[in-house]
């Protein structure tokens, strides 16, 4: 049967959606946040024991970027058709995807990606916004805060494990990271949408809701009952969620990340990183789901994004990702052929 | 225990008098629900027993599921008494297990290379080594009784079990009809209540997974159907039938106890085993390896 082992290309793809890029500050007026409200003559479906009720299986694919790109800059929202078209069709193009035009190579590459693009992924959110960003007002990220001495020296040296890693020489299986490691993946918070597997099921139960993200099968664990988080000392992967609802929004609270490179979103700070999440089902088939992350250690200030959660009839499936990580032996192998070779080239008999 | 008892006063006394001295358990031990009066689990708002909680086998059998003499572990010159295994009463029903002759030989064959990783071949890459071992997802049953707490969420729609074991997960699809549609570790389960019971019926297993760590083994041919039954709001009577007739002469059974984790603030934590195996699976390949 088909294994899910096709990640070389998207890994990469993973790296770069998962990482802030430095951006330069604009100049732009101050723009209305994106309409949230609930749809009129709907009611919020409740679970027996009087929960907001968002079980279910949702996907938040969508080709709107995370930030807003400099042609569209003051426009937080689109309002003709013929500029949603032209939005939509420039961002589809620019996806890694099936074009012809790059020459053999890169070609073969974006043909490769363009088996496993999610549909929904060439759509940007039907609210026609051209940031998922909805703060600061110019959905961008906002300027990085200069780190410290030790903070440059591992990004340093994060930096050159991922050229290794692009230059088909990993070191050892550290070079990949977290997603070609498979130890976590698009199954940390803050969810922001990739190329494919955007789907989550969202289970409840007294006391709990818990959100089984298909990329890699882990579930996250979110009590809703009011304990404590785990102890001070005790970090994870996933970190520790804590959730309350506020009215009808399930307000999410993740601490105890682990301090490992690659784990914390942006590559923040563990210590001072704050991640709060909001859930609040809007219609029958829509979540709308806002994360803010702030942390005086990496950006100048909190920042705030909206992706839709659209429901789906589509089924979750497995994704087993260590357990046939065939790509992490053929990579590590191929780089030692390919210093073998460079050596005898260097020293002929 | 009263229906079975009640009219032979001999054993009526017996009972009676290990009750006063507080031994009433001992005289039923082994013999799974008789020994807890008939219960009935609190319901869901869709009239279902409620299953919902954290649960855990307290059992030896991730390490045999067969009886088994306590035992030293691997590489006893650096581990001493760490790695020795426990003794344990099977979970197996009348411990045997009905191998066709050429699958006890692969049983064996299991068990000596079960330390044995090898990557260097993709065709070749599943062929030893307990998945366990290697940090794969455990299958099932095997999820069930290895030494970690699992979790049941069993909401409106489908139930999910997540397991703290390599945050395996597995969604119990409730009255879906048709087919696996594509082999997973953990298998396609299809859900369905009688009565008090869970019936999950399991196919789509990947042929990789073990039942314990002794070798004990099965194919792509493998069927559980699991059966789920509260026996009181602290325990769920557990039972697997094991068909596989690539495997195996006959169906049979796995029977185990799974206790609630009472702590006030329990929870699964992670156990992403990927980085303990690292060195082991990639290290060859590697120029350098942590």
């Amino acid at each position: 049967m088909k294994r899910f082992t096709h990640f070389t290309l998207a890994a990469a793809l993973v790296v770069v959606v998962a990482l802030p890029v430095l951006v330069t500050a604009q100049a732009a007026k101050p723009a209305p946040r994106p309409a949230a409200a609930a749809a009129k003559n709907w009611t919020q479906p409740r679970t027996p024991w009087g929960d907001p009720d968002l079980h279910g299986t949702w996907n938040n694919a969508t080709s709107t970027p995370l930030q807003r790109p400099g042609g569209v800059a003051g426009k937080e929202v689109l309002t003709t058709d013929d500029d949603v078209s032209e939005f939509a069709a420039g961002l589809a193009y620019d996806l890694t995807r099936d074009r012809r035009d790059g020459g053999a190579q890169v070609d073969v590459n974006r043909a490769y990606n363009e088996h496993w693009m999610d549909p929904k992924r060439l759509e940007i959110t039907a609210d026609r916004r051209t940031s998922l960003i909805i703060d600061p007002p110019d959905g961008r990220i906002p300027p990085l805060v200069p780190l410290t001495r030790e903070r440059e020296q591992r990004k340093a040296a994060r930096d050159a494990a991922t050229r290794r890693f692009n230059d088909g020489l990993p070191a050892s299986y550290f070079d990949g990271g977290m997603p070609m490691r498979c130890i976590i993946r698009t199954d940390r918070p803050p969810y922001l949408p990739i190329i494919y597997n955007n789907t989550f099921q969202i289970f409840q139960s007294p006391g709990y809701v818990v959100i089984n993200v298909e990329m890699i099968h882990s579930a996250r664990i979110i009590p809703v009952d009011g304990r404590p988080h785990i102890g001070k000392s005790m970090n994870q992967w996933l970190g520790d969620s804590r959730g309350r609802w506020e009215g009808n929004t399930l307000v999410v609270e993740t601490t105890n990340f682990r301090p490992d490179d690659g784990v914390v979103y942006g590559d923040a700070d563990p210590e001072t990183f704050k991640l709060t999440e909001r859930f609040t089902r809007v219609n029958e088939k829509t979540i709308n789901y806002t994360f803010t992350v702030e942390d005086p250690r990496t950006w100048t200030r909190p920042w705030t994004a909206m992706i839709p959660w659209n429901k789906t009839d589509d089924l979750l499936f497995e994704y087993a990702c260590h357990e046939d990580n065939y790509d992490m032996v053929h990579l590590l192998s191929g780089a030692r052929a390919r210093e073998k070779e460079a050596a005898a080239k260097r020293e002929p008999k | 225990m009263r229906d079975r008892f009640f009219g032979v006063p001999s054993v009526v006394g017996f009972a009676a008098a290990v009750a006063i001295f507080g031994l009433a358990a001992l005289s039923d031990a082994g013999q799974g629900p008789a020994q807890f009066p008939s219960y009935r689990a609190p319901r869901t708002a869709d009239g279902h027993p409620d299953l919902n909680g954290v649960w855990q086998a307290f059992t030896t059998a991730n390490w045999d599921i067969q009886d088994h003499e306590a035992q030293a572990g691997p590489h006893t010159e650096l581990m001493g008494a760490y790695s020795a295994e426990p003794a344990g009463q099977g979970i197996v029903v009348g411990n045997e297990i009905p191998y066709q002759p050429w699958a006890l030989a692969k049983k064996k064959e299991n068990f000596a290379k079960r330390l044995t990783a090898d990557l260097s071949r993709d065709d070749t890459w599943h062929e030893t080594g307990d998945p366990e071992f290697k940090c794969y997802m455990p299958g099932v049953p095997r999820a069930t009784y290895m030494p970690f707490p699992f979790q049941i969420v069993q909401g409106p729609g489908d139930i999910l079990i997540a397991y703290e074991y390599a945050s395996t997960t597995r969604t119990i699809r409730m009255n879906f009809n048709g087919e696996a549609p594509v082999d997973a570790w953990m298998g396609w389960s299809r859900g369905r209540w009688e009565g008090d019971t869970l019936v999950v019926d399991v196919t789509g297993l990947r042929a990789e997974t073990w039942f314990d760590r002794t070798g004990n083994f099965h194919s792509d041919a493998l069927h559980v159907v699991e059966r789920y039954t509260p026996l009181s709001p602290y325990h769920l009577q557990y039972e697997a039938t094991i068909e596989d007739p690539k495997v195996f002469t006959k169906p049979w059974k796995m029977s185990l106890t799974l206790y609630r984790r009472m702590e006030k603030n329990v929870q699964l934590l992670e156990f992403k085993c990927v980085p303990f195996t690292e060195d082991l699976l990639f290290g060859p390949f590697s120029k350098v390896s942590k």
